[in-house]
């Protein structure tokens, strides 16, 4: 799972408390690095839909770069370039995903979460 | 036609057997490859702009792989963990999700510019466990999706219905949940090669007039291949009987014994009865 994803992802538990379904906290981290193409409009599409506050965090906590911190807002072609290799060329492999709401914990095995719920949390 | 949601869920049907079919079996290929084209051009997103696309019941990745071959980011889910294994084995660009879609799609809203997907909806419909009901479901899935999809942008599914029924269930759930438009079906006149697509528009909840014109249908009235209604044979009458000359008339029959006679076979002697038709009656 890139972290492009990991920013849009959010506990789906039913009885999850509203508001804190997302974000979703990365535990015991194992990253992987990806070639992805670059493309510039897209990331600059990508940047309202971006959580930035949450992006910048979870970059930090995973070692991976250390965002400004607030999001450029006329961003350079090395602003682009810095959230492409944060948000499509970070792959987390292995970890665990925890939504801070519920408590659920969603565990990730060679790069796929397992989002599968148990019948009462539907 | 058989019908797989019959002998299994899916997380149990889609084995390791199944799902090396989907990277072996070229026929299987290839019309899955088709139909992801197809539901891509249903899709209609914007040209030369690369666009975040939900890949439902991503399987093996072959629609994914469509997706990437157009240059768009894709994340796919699907329940079956073998058919996600063939799918990491191909080395997919899409991040996997391993998730039922019937426990709904945790995405934040306005995540996604489109989602497409292929065979998948009409699993939905079918009860495996006593604490599965269709109803709610469909239900959870469709609300979860439109609100993780953008304004404005579509879903398209293609699916195999098993009855009117369950084409009237999905297109019901999936408009209580704010979605407008409606079905496309390809090749109506075909047993083959028909197909349903389910063309779903996000963000016209509250102005469904706004909502923009279902896409066309391939191969509908003229343009599909047609057979004509053939019980009655075509008798094509002759408007005026044709006057044909006998070939072996009188003087052929003449001409042969006169030259039996100089060969000096045993001939027949000539009389009035010689090359004249014999009456009907006889």
């Amino acid at each position: 799972m890139r972290l492009i994803t990991h920013n849009m992802l959010q506990c789906h538990v039913k009885a999850c408390p509203p508001g804190q379904s997302y974000p979703l906290q990365i535990r015991n981290a194992e990253l992987e690095a990806l070639d992805a193409e670059f493309n510039a409009d897209f990331v600059r599409r990508l940047i309202p839909k971006l959580d930035w506050k949450v992006l910048r965090s979870t970059a930090f906590e995973l070692g991976v770069a250390q965002l400004p911190e607030e999001c450029p807002a006329e961003p350079t072609e090395d602003d682009l370039q810095m959230i492409h290799k944060v948000a499509l060329q970070t792959r987390v492999k292995e970890a665990e995903m925890v939504c801070s709401g519920c408590g659920h914990v969603y565990p990730i095995k060679d790069g796929v979460p397992n989002m599968l719920l148990q019948d009462h949390e539907i | 036609m058989s019908r797989p949601e019959h002998t299994a869920p899916p997380e149990i049907f889609y084995n390791e057997d199944e799902a090396t079919k989907y990277t072996s079996n070229s026929r299987i290929i290839s019309i899955q490859n088709e139909m992801a084209w197809r539901a891509l051009e249903l899709l209609a997103l914007p040209e030369d702009e690369v666009a975040f696309v939900l890949d439902i019941g991503c399987g093996s990745g072959l629609s994914g792989e469509v997706l990437e071959e157009e240059g768009h980011v894709w994340v796919g889910m699907d329940i079956s963990d073998s058919m996600l294994e063939v799918a990491k084995e191909r080395e997919v660009d899409g991040d996997l999700f391993l998730q039922d879609i019937g426990q709904g799609v945790g995405f934040r809203a306005g995540t996604f510019d489109g989602a497409i997907s292929i065979s998948v909806i009409q699993w939905l419909c079918n009860a495996d466990k006593t604490v599965n009901n269709p109803r709610s479901r469909l239900k959870r899935f469709f609300s979860t999706l439109y609100s993780s999809l953008a304004r404005g942008a579509r879903a398209v599914f293609q699916f195999y219905p098993e009855n009117p029924e369950q084409i009237e269930m999905i297109i019901s759930s999936a408009m209580k949940a704010g979605f407008t438009g409606g079905l496309v079906v390809d090749f109506p006149n075909s047993s083959k090669a028909k197909k349903y697509y389910l063309c779903l528009f996000a963000g016209y909840k509250d102005n469904a007039k706004d909502s923009p014109a279902l896409p066309k249908a391939l191969g509908e009235g003229d343009e599909g291949v047609q057979v004509n209604y053939a019980s009655k044979r075509v008798h094509t009458r002759r408007k005026e009987p044709v006057d044909r000359k006998a070939v072996k008339d009188k003087k052929w029959v003449q001409h042969k014994k006169e030259l039996n006679r100089a060969r000096g076979k045993d001939t027949p002697l000539d009389s009035k009865y010689t090359a004249r038709k014999r009456r009907t009656k006889f």
